[in-house]
């Protein structure tokens, strides 16, 4: 149990650094905004959400309508329409932890969840849990810091935010260098750049993530076959080895 | 604002990030299995949204003007340097990171200035 949470932790800690900078920023904008720490705390409790809490204070202060706010929540998450589809089979055999998995599935804690590598010795349910409420935890104590005591903590955080963004680079490696096939890694960057340019930074998102979808589901059988085929070979050499060390 | 209304906007706002993270378990999370293509797009799809993700943090980068996006540029390459080294999640992100913290914060001006 301990050895597990220690597991968590350690796999937590880039988004630990990035939660608590930017839920810092977060609490401050929202208690500039005239909203006590309290409304950090619910905020980040019920809505948990990163970028999506910027704009809610934009919301908030500028009185938007309910239907505003529906719609543009809806849209800047859309993205996590996609989040789940790798998660289906495991999320369902956690039990309980179900709609908490679904919950708290946000940009961070899906890009830990996709490139941890748990030990054999560890229950491995337990530990997804354990790193999706150690993010949330992060979030939320950084929202509260921030709106209680923001404005007087005299280090310079600016630029900290990147970390999320090396966290990504670093993710990204990892998958291309696990991968048999790099068209989905190359597929992502590039359709991405490709719809920034022509549709700009503030709507590039889902028509990029629908054309990737396309794009694997259109290259599938291609796809299929070059991850089958290295599997069949690496088995093929296992077993060739295996035989050899029982000629030995 | 009143209260009420505070509460009515950050319900509405939690109900609405729940249905977009909730959606794929609702359309294919029924006891029939996940389909044949789904489970497929969910083997591949990590490594592809990584890539969007990281666009999406760069997203608001400007190469037209100062500082060119060159601190993105420096700080990105040493995250790719360093984890291609030495394989080191941590101390891939932390050098880039405290990078582009010296470069945005003051460094990249003064040696703007001293080279103007």
């Amino acid at each position: 149990m301990r050895k597990t949470l220690e597991f968590a932790i350690k796999q937590t800690i880039p988004v630990f650094c990035g939660y608590i900078f930017l839920g810092i920023a977060f609490g401050l904008l929202l208690q500039k905004a005239g909203y006590s720490f309290l409304w950090a705390f619910l905020i980040s409790l019920l809505v948990y959400a990163g970028s999506m809490q910027f704009v809610l204070v934009g919301l908030l202060a500028g009185g938007a309508s309910l239907p505003t706010v529906g719609i543009m929540t809806l849209m800047i998450n859309s993205r996590h329409i996609f989040y789940g589809l790798s998660f289906i089979e495991k999320f369902k055999r956690m039990g309980r932890k179900y709609l908490y998995m679904i919950f708290s599935l946000t940009d961070e804690t899906y890009s830990v969840l996709c490139s941890v590598k748990v030990p054999n010795e560890m229950d491995e349910k337990r530990v997804f849990f354990m790193i999706s409420l150690l993010d949330q935890i992060y979030w939320i104590m950084g929202s509260v810091i921030g709106a209680l005591i923001g404005e007087k903590i005299p280090f310079n955080s600016k630029g900290i935010d990147f970390a999320m963004t090396a966290l990504f680079i670093v993710i990204f490696i990892e998958q291309w260098k696990d991968s048999k096939t790099h068209i989905p890694a190359l597929s992502g960057i590039v359709s991405s750049i490709l719809f920034l340019i022509i549709m700009g930074p503030d709507s590039f998102l889902m028509p990029a993530l629908i054309t990737v979808v396309l794009i694997l589901l259109m290259g599938k059988r291609k796809i299929v076959k070059k991850i089958d085929y290295d599997k069949k070979l690496s088995e093929k050499s296992e077993l060739y080895e295996s035989r050899q060390e029982e000629m030995i | 604002m009143n209260s009420l209304n505070t509460a009515a906007i950050v319900f509405l706002a939690a109900i609405c990030t729940f249905a977009t993270r909730i959606t794929p378990f609702l359309l294919f999370g029924s006891k029939k299995g996940v389909p044949d293509s789904v489970s497929y797009l969910g083997k591949i799809l990590p490594a592809a949204i990584m890539g969007v993700l990281i666009i999406y943090c760069l997203k608001n980068v400007s190469f037209t003007s100062m500082p060119f996006g060159i601190p993105e540029i420096f700080a990105s390459s040493l995250v790719i340097f360093l984890h291609l080294w030495k394989r080191n999640t941590l101390l891939s992100i932390a050098g880039g990171t405290i990078l582009y913290m010296l470069m945005v914060q003051n460094f990249f001006d003064s040696l703007f200035y001293f080279f103007m």
